[in-house]
C-alpha cells in the first residue's frame, strides 16, 4: 500500500505543480536515462541530490519520503541480490571487497533514483493534467478519457471493496479462516461482486455518457489548454543541459569516474591493520 | 437487547457521522430509523452488527460488547441486509446465493435445502431458484439479498432501505412479512425514507439528523408532529398532510393513515348530521 501512497496526487499548489506535465515527463525521462547510463556510485549520488530541490519546492516531502520507505523492501532485495550473486555466482568470484559493496550500493541507488523521479512526477501531476497532456500529444481522445476515468475510479473501487467485504462478513464469511488455499478462496465472494459491479458501473457510465451526447462533436475543445510557459522552458533547458553533460562525461570520461572507495582508502588501511 | 451508549463515530477521512447516540432496543421491538441523506442511519446500524466499532462509547448486543466478537459470529444473531444488493451477490444461482451464509454457519445440507426453499417462497423467488442472480431486475436482486439473510433466521433483522425499487405489490408483501417477523418475536430494525411504508407498519420511530437522534416515539406521534418532521427533513404521509392543511376545520392533525382518516371523518359526519 505504502508504495502507492507515494504516487497519489494531492491537490496543492506549487511552482512544480503548475509545470506542464509533458515537460515534467521529459525531465523524468532524462533522469531515467542517466540513471541507466551510469553504474558508478558517484554520479548516482549526484542524481539523487539533484532532485531534492524539486521535492522541497513542491512541498511533497512527506509523501515522497513515504514512497521511498515503501520502496525500502525492494531496495534491500536489490542490494542483497547484487552483493550475494556477484560474490558467489560470477565467473571470478569477487571477494566481498569495498568495491563490490560500492557497486551493490550503486545498483540500489539507481533503483531509488528511478522511484524518486517517478513518484515526484505522479505526486505533482493531477490526473486531469495528465489527461490533457495526453490529449494535446495527439493521443486519441477515447484513450485519454479512459485513462483519466480509470485513475479517478481507483479510490471509488477501494471503497466499494470495503463495503463488499462488510456485506459478506455480515453473512458469516470469515476471511482469515482456514489454510492458505481456503484463505485465497475466501476472497472469491469479494472479488466477483467487485468485478461485476465495476463492469456494471462502466456500462452504466457509458450509457449515461452517450445519452448526454458524448462524442457528438468530432473536434473537441478544452476549457483549459496546456501552454508551455517560462518555467517549463527553464525546466526543459535544465533537463537538456544535464543530459548533455551526462552524455559528455559518459563518452569521454566514463573510465575516470573515481570509486568512492578510493577516497576512503586511508581508512581501509587502518581497518586492515587492526584485523 | 441492544444497548448503544453515547456512541461517537468518525470515519477515517475525518467525517463525524455519529455524535453522541444513545439508544436501547428491547427484544422483539420494531424500529424504523428515519432522517435525511447523510444523517448517519447506515453508520448507526453498522455498529449493531459490529461492522463499525465506535470511536467513543459502546455498543452491546445481549450484553456483549461488539468490540469483543467478530462480525461473522455476531451476524449469526444479527442479520443485516445491505442497501445495495450488488455488493453481495456472487454465486451462479439464486439458490447458492441464499445458501451461502447457511454454509458459512455450518448448517447441515438437508436443513440448508429446507431453509432455502422457505426463504425463496417467502420472497416470491421460487421460480428463479436456478437463475443467475445477475440476470434479475434490480428489485428482484434486492429480494434475493433479503432472502439470503432471512434464510438463517437471525434474532435481530436489520434492513437498510428494504423497499427500494419494489413495486407496490412486493412492498405490501414485504410489509406483511416484516410485521409477521416482528410478531414472531424478532427484533426488526428498518432504515428507510419511505414514510408511507412506515405509517402502515406502525413501528417505533427514531428520527436522526446530523449524527444525532432528534426524536423518538410511536409512528403516529412522531410522523404527525410538524416540528419534528421539519427538523428531520421528512415529508409526512400524504394523509397527514391533508389533515395539516385542514387544521382550520378543527379536525385532529395526528392522522397517520387512511383508516385513521376514515374514522375521524365518519365521526365528524355523525356529529354534524
Ligand atoms: N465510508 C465512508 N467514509 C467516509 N465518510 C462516510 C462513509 N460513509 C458515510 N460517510 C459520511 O458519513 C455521514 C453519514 O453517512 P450514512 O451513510 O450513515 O448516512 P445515511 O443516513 O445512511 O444516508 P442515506 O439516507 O443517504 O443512506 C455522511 O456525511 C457521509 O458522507
Ligand atoms: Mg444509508
Amino acid at each position: 500500500m505504502s508504495v502507492f501512497d507515494g504516487f497519489k496526487f494531492r491537490r496543492v499548489y506549487s511552482p512544480i505543480h503548475q509545470l506542464d506535465p509533458r515537460v515534467k515527463f521529459f525531465y523524468v525521462l532524462v533522469m531515467f536515462v542517466i540513471a541507466i547510463m551510469f553504474n558508478q556510485l558517484l554520479p548516482l549520488i549526484l542524481l539523487f541530490f539533484i532532485q531534492l530541490p524539486f521535492v522541497f519546492v513542491a512541498g511533497v516531502q512527506r509523501e515522497w519520503v513515504r514512497s521511498l520507505r515503501g520502496a525500502l523492501f525492494f531496495a534491500i532485495m536489490i542490494f542483497l541480490f547484487n552483493f550475494v550473486f556477484q560474490y558467489f555466482w560470477t565467473e571470478y568470484p569477487l571477494p566481498p571487497s569495498p568495491s563490490l559493496l560500492e557497486y551493490s550500493i550503486a545498483m540500489t541507488l539507481r533503483f531509488i533514483v528511478l522511484i524518486e523521479s517517478f513518484s515526484m512526477f505522479f505526486l505533482t501531476t493531477s490526473p486531469d493534467h495528465l489527461g490533457l497532456a495526453l490529449e494535446q500529444s495527439h493521443v486519441p481522445y477515447e484513450f485519454c478519457f479512459a485513462f483519466t476515468t480509470a485513475v479517478r475510479f481507483v479510490p471509488v473501487l477501494a471503497e466499494e471493496a470495503q463495503t463488499i467485504m462488510d456485506a459478506q462478513k455480515a453473512r458469516g464469511l470469515e476471511l482469515e479462516r482456514g489454510n492458505f488455499i481456503k484463505k485465497v478462496k475466501n476472497y472469491i465472494p469479494i472479488l466477483i461482486p467487485l468485478i461485476v459491479s465495476a463492469i456494471r458501473r462502466s456500462l452504466e457510465l457509458a450509457e449515461a455518457m452517450e445519452s448526454r451526447a458524448w462524442g457528438a462533436t468530432e473536434k473537441r475543445t478544452n476549457l483549459y489548454v496546456l501552454r508551455v510557459k517560462r518555467g517549463d522552458y527553464l525546466l526543459a533547458l535544465i533537463s537538456v543541459l544535464i543530459l548533455i553533460f551526462a552524455v559528455y562525461v559518459w563518452i569521454f570520461h566514463r573510465e575516470q569516474i573515481p570509486l568512492l572507495t578510493n577516497f576512503l582508502a586511508p581508512l581501509e588501511l587502518t581497518v586492515t591493520k587492526i584485523s | 437487547m441492544i444497548a448503544v451508549k453515547d456512541v461517537y463515530f468518525t470515519y477515517p477521512n475525518g467525517v463525524e457521522a455519529l455524535s453522541g447516540v444513545s439508544l436501547a432496543i428491547r427484544d422483539g421491538e420494531f424500529i424504523a430509523i428515519m432522517g435525511q441523506n447523510g444523517a448517519g442511519k447506515t453508520t448507526l446500524v453498522k455498529h449493531i452488527n459490529g461492522l463499525l466499532k465506535p470511536t467513543k462509547g459502546e455498543v452491546a448486543v445481549d450484553g456483549v460488547s461488539t468490540r469483543k466478537v467478530s462480525v461473522a459470529k455476531l451476524s449469526r444473531k444479527v442479520g443485516f441486509v445491505f442497501q445495495n444488493p450488488d455488493h453481495q451477490l456472487f454465486c451462479e444461482t439464486v439458490e447458492d446465493e441464499v445458501a451461502f451464509a447457511l454454509r458459512n454457519f455450518g448448517f447441515k445440507e438437508q436443513l440448508i435445502k429446507k431453509r432455502v426453499t422457505w426463504a425463496l417462497s417467502l420472497l416470491n423467488l421460487t421460480r428463479y431458484r436456478q437463475t443467475s442472480p445477475f440476470m434479475l431486475s434490480g428489485g428482484e436482486r434486492k429480494r434475493v439479498a433479503l432472502a439470503s439473510v432471512l434464510a438463517w433466521n437471525p434474532d435481530i433483522v436489520i434492513l437498510d432501505e428494504p423497499t427500494i425499487g419494489q413495486d407496490y405489490q412486493q412492498k405490501e408483501k414485504l410489509r406483511q412479512f416484516i410485521v409477521q417477523l416482528n410478531t414472531q418475536g424478532k427484533t426488526v430494525i428498518i432504515v428507510t425514507h419511505d414514510v408511507e411504508f412506515v405509517a402502515e407498519c406502525n413501528p417505533h420511530v427514531i428520527l436522526m439528523a446530523q449524527g444525532k437522534i432528534v426524536a423518538e416515539g410511536g409512528a403516529k406521534e412522531t410522523l404527525t408532529n410538524r416540528d419534528l418532521v421539519t427538523q428531520a427533513f421528512i415529508v409526512p404521509p400524504q394523509v397527514s398532510q391533508i389533515f395539516f392543511e385542514l387544521s382550520d376545520l378543527k379536525l385532529p392533525t395526528n392522522v397517520i393513515d387512511v383508516y385513521d382518516a376514515r374514522k375521524v371523518l365518519l365521526d365528524r359526519l355523525e356529529v354534524s348530521s
